[in-house]
């Protein structure tokens, strides 16, 4: 029984170049071509109708992309880096443990950096340390090789242009030294999506936060970061505050009501925050 | 579109094997259409119950969730490979399955689990556990015979250290004696 009910192609370019030169090429014939990196997606999505593809595009052993080290102070993380790999690395636990709370661990052997941030799920949990953190992103695409701050490429998802490809992210090494939180709530069982995950951190000029399952997106919001730092307020009026300041409607589905997940989320912030605060880590 | 097969050279349990593929094939399926390598078990296809979980360059993955074409130049490792041992032992010690569908999987994940250096903690052996699923719920009897091997592996490797510590005559102390 064939899993994939659709015939498609697969390249394996060995070079940047050669894999958005191929990206051109085949979308120019047609064949609505995908970069690849785990493919956990592509594959299960695939099986549902819900991708369509007529090629394939394996980046995942171009050298750029499987980075992980030290350059210039940042962090750096090759996209094609299993989730599992950027948490045993154990350079930066915010990132490794946010990005441990995805899937299962044989899962997460093979989904990667690259392919969390850029899912069509809506959850996208590796992207919250990595706009809580001003990290940066390099893409190579038909325009040329560049560098911007995820926060101005992100917005509910990383905005790519056709045939762009997310290459690294690059985190200043000096956040790991911070003190920082990762919760994750699931409705029941240990591997699900999340009804609330949040990632924070706290720097000399106040907390961050990003957020995913909250809303039908991840994201940071400085307006909410503002009155969460206000600390002339209890910590309980600053959350309720800052709900009012939520950039879209909270979720409300199967795994929770906007209620519940609300309710969730607001006992979520004051663990964050009351940790944050003493300048303790939370890591879960 | 049609589709044409490509011609895969794939390292399986140490042997290089050539399969007949085409490039949207799971390696699950032609682990056991092409090679009759039927330990991957066919369990729900999403990567999601870990039936068919096999190494690949040692770590342990969904071979559901993996191309054939992805495959060559890795070392794909399977449960026949493993060619029996002290986990397969542990299991059958300890009861951990009644129907044994899961079984080849979960042995590949915790065959792994206890290579790990240093030994894995509580935490990591629930996390990774978490992989894969046993319909008939043997949890707890797989977890028993899981911490087993690796609670001997790691008495092995200290009374291996002890071993060579006495031998080479240093009694773990030339370290710190010499700062």
């Amino acid at each position: 029984m064939p899993m994939i009910p659709f015939p498609f192609d697969y390249y394996r370019p060995a070079t940047l170049q050669e894999a958005v030169a191929l990206f051109g090429e085949l979308d120019a014939g047609g064949k609505r071509p995908l970069y690849y990196n785990g493919g956990t997606e592509i594959l299960t999505l695939g099986r549902m109708r819900e991708v369509h593809t007529e090629a394939v595009i394996d980046v995942k052993r171009i050298p750029e992309c499987r980075m992980l080290g030290r350059h210039a102070g940042m962090f750096v993380w090759g996209a094609s880096l299993t989730l599992s790999e950027v948490h045993d690395a154990g350079l930066f636990p915010l990132l490794g443990k946010t990005g441990a709370g995805v899937a299962d661990r044989t899962s997460r052997n093979k989904i990667t950096l690259g392919g969390n941030i850029c899912s069509q799920f809506i959850y996208k949990e590796a992207v919250l340390p990595l706009l809580v953190t001003d990290s940066l992103v390099r893409i190579v695409g038909p325009t040329g090789d560049r560098v911007a701050p995820i926060g101005q490429l992100f917005d509910q998802t990383l905005r790519l242009g056709g045939g762009d490809l997310l290459v690294q992210a690059m985190t200043a090494t000096g956040y790991a030294e911070l003190p920082y939180v990762t919760i994750k709530r699931r409705k029941s069982s240990a591997i699900d999506y999340p009804l609330v995950t949040i990632a924070a951190i706290r720097t000399q000029e106040g907390m961050r936060f990003a957020f995913s399952g909250l809303c039908a997106f991840p994201f940071r919001s400085l307006e909410m970061e503002d009155i969460l730092n206000n600390r002339e307020l209890p910590i309980a009026q600053r959350i309720q505050l800052a709900s009012a300041a939520l950039p879209g409607p909270i979720l409300n589905d199967i795994k929770g009501s906007a209620l519940y997940r609300k309710h969730v989320w607001s006992v979520a912030m004051t663990e964050a925050m009351e940790a944050l605060e003493k300048g303790a880590s939370i890591g879960r | 579109m049609k589709e044409a097969r490509c011609q895969l050279e794939l390292r399986i349990n140490g042997d290089t094997r050539l399969a007949n593929a085409y490039p949207t094939d799971l390696l699950l399926d032609v682990l056991r259409d092409s090679f009759g390598l039927t330990g991957a078990k066919p369990g729900c296809r999403n990567g999601d119950c870990g039936a068919c979980t096999v190494w690949v360059d040692g770590q342990p993955m969904k071979s559901c969730l993996l191309l054939a074409a992805e495959c060559p130049g890795l070392e794909v490792t399977t449960i026949e490979g493993l060619k029996g041992g002290e986990m397969q032992r542990a299991f059958v010690e300890q009861f951990a399955f009644q129907c044994g569908y899961c079984t080849p999987g979960f042995i590949m994940n915790a065959e792994a689990l206890s290579r790990l250096q240093p030994p894995p903690d509580e935490d990591t052996i629930r996390d990774w556990l978490q992989s894969n699923i046993c319909r008939c719920t043997s949890y707890e009897e797989i977890r028993l015979a899981v911490r087993e091997v690796i609670q001997r592996r790691s008495e092995g490797k200290l009374a291996e250290e002890a071993e060579r510590l006495v031998e080479d005559g240093s009694g773990g102390m030339k370290g710190e004696l010499n700062g």
